[in-house]
């Protein structure tokens, strides 16, 4: 299981529900036996997805919840300073106390909703959340772009979240979303963390174990899936990497388009006849810097994100896999311990009836969420490509305009000149 | 800046000929057709008894007369190579010092960005090194006072025993030396205003083009590179397009679309040489007007020196009949020191000076009348040639934008097809 990190306010309340056997009463009706309130079929899945453009345009025929993430404030303590989401929560729902919701969390509880979550649901595909860290380009944990770029992927997670059958019914969600909770003594909090971190940790390497052992009789679907999922890692990889290596050649050509640009003011300054169409020149070429940086801009803002919301994905489908896989195993090796052993069959038959059936609603939990995502993969994509294809189309008729209307100035003076 | 206001000593008196429109039908061109057709390989030892290939260019001429009347003549044709062109060239630089020399496509490619071929065996530089030689020919053939002179129409005309006759005309002897010259614009004492004004223009000119050529370069460099990466996006997306079924179709449209985006910049940055080009003829323009105003000081400074010479004469002459030593010399001393010489010593000196002083004076006559037209043709020379920079050069802009134009064009095109394509996913 992924890593288990502080969180800082948590209250009393919300370690009990850490139980999983309360987990389980609370969320019976969501998680694994049931496929929740909402429709059951694929193709109805599939139809509450709506082509979006942009995360704040939320379709507003199939949801009853929508949440923003807002309001990005530093907060600075004696040992660490980090930053505070409003997270802001309009429903419908009839098991919510109310309609609206106002709460403030930290990156560290959006870690924490989603390890939850995938620990509930160890076989539902959960959105990834943006990076802990960036590396590349050195940006500053609290640089305005950082702090905006990070805000929207948080709001786009809680919007998945949201948007997704079964995981929006989740306790641990509503809790995230609803409770106020008040700051704890943080070493307490820590040290109680740390010890379930450590229990967790045992399972998941137990869990892990198994998965080493391998799976026997991986069934033909989730083979074909497991190399869907490798290729399709591969291949967003890919794109993610032309993407910043298109960027980094833009903003080397917008430099030089720079430079080259007050090469022909210069020159107009020693000229009669020709100052003109040479200042008209330089114009343009700086002109055209503005749109390429505007082209840039977009590409960082639309593509880039998108793209690497998917990078993050196939990690999640990965690890997706290898827990269907997991309890394949944990179910196989019980049964060849039912087929071995003489005695105790009742017992054992019990426990492999239990695997057996745990196995088979997340193999059928993971094949309907993973057409749902392949759907919202499709659409997220769609639109991010799309954009960058119409802003490109945009950047080369602004440009267009810009020489053509030296031209004209130039054609027509000449006319006049010679008049 | 270059000065309009000093042009009132040099113009008054230049002939209307020799003016401001370089029009097609003057002179030489009015009577001849004159292209370079071709070129074409060829191998050969050079002067040193070594194998080499080289590319020469086929001149062809007719008469412009038959062709205007219609009668289908075939041309006359001669093979030349660039070496060849550079001689020609050289010559009428040092016979007409003051004309401005149309210029040569550059000896070696220049400026280049790099992909872009700097081998001189290139096709592409072949190709723009032809249409360079032929701009030269034309300039030259319609230059009022260029396009008459007769080791010209041998070139176009004669293609063996020409070399031997430029070199009979002995123009080498005209060179000046590189170190009277240099000396020249140092010590010279009153050069006309406007040469002085134009040669600081000329630097300009050419400091300029060539910071200008420089940044194309580095900006063509950065345009293929962005365009060839989006060439990853081709490759990318068709190997993608296998893995989906849905998004397939779409995927795979996409990449072929990008691969034809990353294609179309070759030609573009092909087309965007012919700009390079001629900005590098004004290049070469710069530093001949350069060299017109350098000659200008020089016969400019041959005349003070010439002049200065002859006052000095006269001076010692005068010191000589007068016996009054006005200034400081040797003689005096001596005179001094060992007493005056004798009367038929002294009336030879007399007579020696006065042939000097009539030497001088001729000398006089002859550095002043160089200088005058020198002035006269070279002034008018450099109208006639601000005019041709100022219309060749806004035409140049022009054709840039033009090709800048196309350029969006094709962007528009290849990604709103893309744009129709990710559609489809």
């Amino acid at each position: 299981m992924s890593g288990h990190t502080v969180s800082a306010d948590i209250s009393g309340h919300m370690l009990d529900l850490d139980e999983d056997e309360d987990l389980e009463v609370f969320s019976k009706n969501t998680s694994l036996t049931d496929e929740g309130p909402v429709p059951n079929s694929p193709s109805s899945m599939v139809n509450q997805y709506r082509l979006e453009d942009d995360e704040d345009q939320q379709d507003t025929s199939a949801k009853d919840l929508f949440i923003s993430v807002e309001d990005p404030e530093s907060h600075i303590t004696a040992i660490e300073t980090y930053i505070m989401y409003r997270v802001v929560t309009k429903t419908t729902r009839s098991d919510f106390d109310s309609s609206e919701f106002e709460v403030r969390r930290r990156y560290q509880d959006f870690l924490w909703l989603r390890s939850k979550l995938e620990e509930i649901h160890p076989t539902l595909i959960v959105h990834p959340l943006p990076e802990k860290f960036v590396m590349k380009g050195m940006v500053e944990r609290f640089n305005d772009d950082f702090i905006e770029t990070r805000r929207k992927a948080l709001q786009r997670f809680l919007s998945r979240i949201s948007e997704h059958p079964v995981l929006s019914h989740s306790q641990h969600f509503k809790v995230f979303l609803t409770a106020q909770l008040q700051l704890l003594d943080e070493t307490f909090l820590f040290s109680m963390s740390y010890f379930q971190a450590c229990s967790r940790m045992g399972e998941t390497m137990r869990a892990m174990a198994n998965s080493v052992r391998g799976v026997k009789n991986r069934p033909e679907e989730f083979d074909v899936l497991q190399d869907y999922v490798e290729n399709f890692s591969n291949k967003i990889s890919s794109v993610d990497k032309v993407t910043q290596r298109i960027i980094k050649e833009q903003r080397e050509y917008l430099d030089e388009l720079r430079q080259y640009s007050s090469t022909y003011s210069q020159w107009a300054e020693s000229e009669e006849n020709l100052c003109e169409p040479l200042k008209g020149v330089a114009s343009c070429a700086e002109r055209c810097c503005n749109e390429t940086e505007e082209q840039i801009q977009h590409l960082s803002e639309v593509l880039v994100p998108a793209l690497h919301e998917y990078v993050l994905c196939a990690e999640t489908l990965k690890a997706v896999m290898r827990r269907r896989d997991n309890i394949q195993a944990e179910f196989e090796v019980k049964s060849d311990t039912l087929a071995s052993r003489k005695s105790d069959l009742d017992a054992l038959q019990d426990e492999v009836d239990e695997l057996a059936d745990r196995m088979e609603k997340s193999n059928s939990a993971l094949q309907l969420d993973c057409s749902r995502w392949r759907n919202t993969m499709r659409a997220d994509l769609k639109a991010a490509f799309v954009s960058s294809a119409e802003k490109n189309v945009e950047y080369y008729e602004k440009c267009l305009a810009v020489w053509e209307s030296f031209l004209v100035s130039q054609r027509g003076e000449s006319i006049s000149q010679r008049d | 800046m270059m000065a309009e206001n000093g042009k009132d000593e040099a113009a008054a008196g230049s002939d209307g000929e020799s003016s401001l429109t370089v029009e097609r039908d003057s002179n030489l061109l009015r009577r001849m057709e004159i292209c370079v057709a071709e070129a074409e390989k060829r191998s050969g030892k050079n002067a040193i008894g070594m194998q080499e290939t080289f590319t020469v260019y086929l001149i062809e001429t007719r008469s412009a007369d038959a062709a205007a009347e219609g009668r289908a003549q075939p041309p006359d044709s001669v093979w030349r190579r660039y070496s060849e062109f550079e001689l020609l060239r050289a010559y009428l630089i040092l016979t007409y010092p003051f004309f401005v020399a149309p210029p040569l496509p550059e000896k070696r490619a220049e400026f280049v960005w790099h992909k872009l071929s700097a081998d001189n065996m290139d096709p592409d530089f072949v190709e723009r090194r032809r249409i360079g030689l032929e701009n030269f020919l034309l300039r030259v053939a319609s230059h009022p006072g260029l396009s008459n002179d007769k080791i010209l129409y041998r070139f176009l005309t004669e293609e063996a025993c020409w070399k031997e006759a430029v070199y009979e005309t002995g123009f080498q002897d005209k060179a000046d030396s590189r170190l009277r010259a240099f000396g020249a614009t140092f010590r010279v004492r009153s050069p006309q205003k406007c040469f002085i004004d134009m040669k600081q223009y000329s630097e300009e000119l050419q400091s300029h083009t060539s910071q200008l050529l420089r940044a194309r370069a580095r900006v063509a460099d950065r345009v293929y590179a962005v365009y060839k990466v989006h060439g990853n996006y081709g490759r990318v997306f068709s190997e993608w397009s296998g893995v989906e079924k849905v998004m397939g179709d779409g995927l795979q449209s996409a990449g072929h679309h990008m691969d034809s985006y990353a294609a179309s910049i070759d030609e573009i940055l092909e087309e965007e040489e012919h700009y390079a080009d001629q900005l590098k003829e004004y290049l070469c323009y710069a530093e001949a007007l350069r060299a017109v105003c350098r000659k200008h000081e020089l016969t400019q400074f041959e005349l003070e020196t010439a002049s200065q010479d002859l006052v000095s004469k006269k001076q010692q002459r005068d010191e000589l009949a007068t016996g009054m030593v006005r200034t400081f010399s040797f003689k005096g001393v001596t005179n001094k020191l060992f007493g005056q010489e004798a009367p038929e010593q002294r009336e030879a000196r007399l007579t020696m000076l006065d042939e000097l002083i009539a030497e001088a004076e001729d000398s006089v006559t002859v550095k002043t009348a160089e200088r005058e037209e020198h002035v006269q043709k070279a002034w008018a020379d450099i109208l006639r040639f601000k005019e041709e920079k100022d219309r060749d050069l806004r035409e140049a802009l022009l054709s840039y934008a033009a090709m800048q134009i196309n350029m969006c064009k094709k962007g528009m095109q290849v990604w709103s097809n893309t744009r129709e394509s990710f559609l489809k996913m």
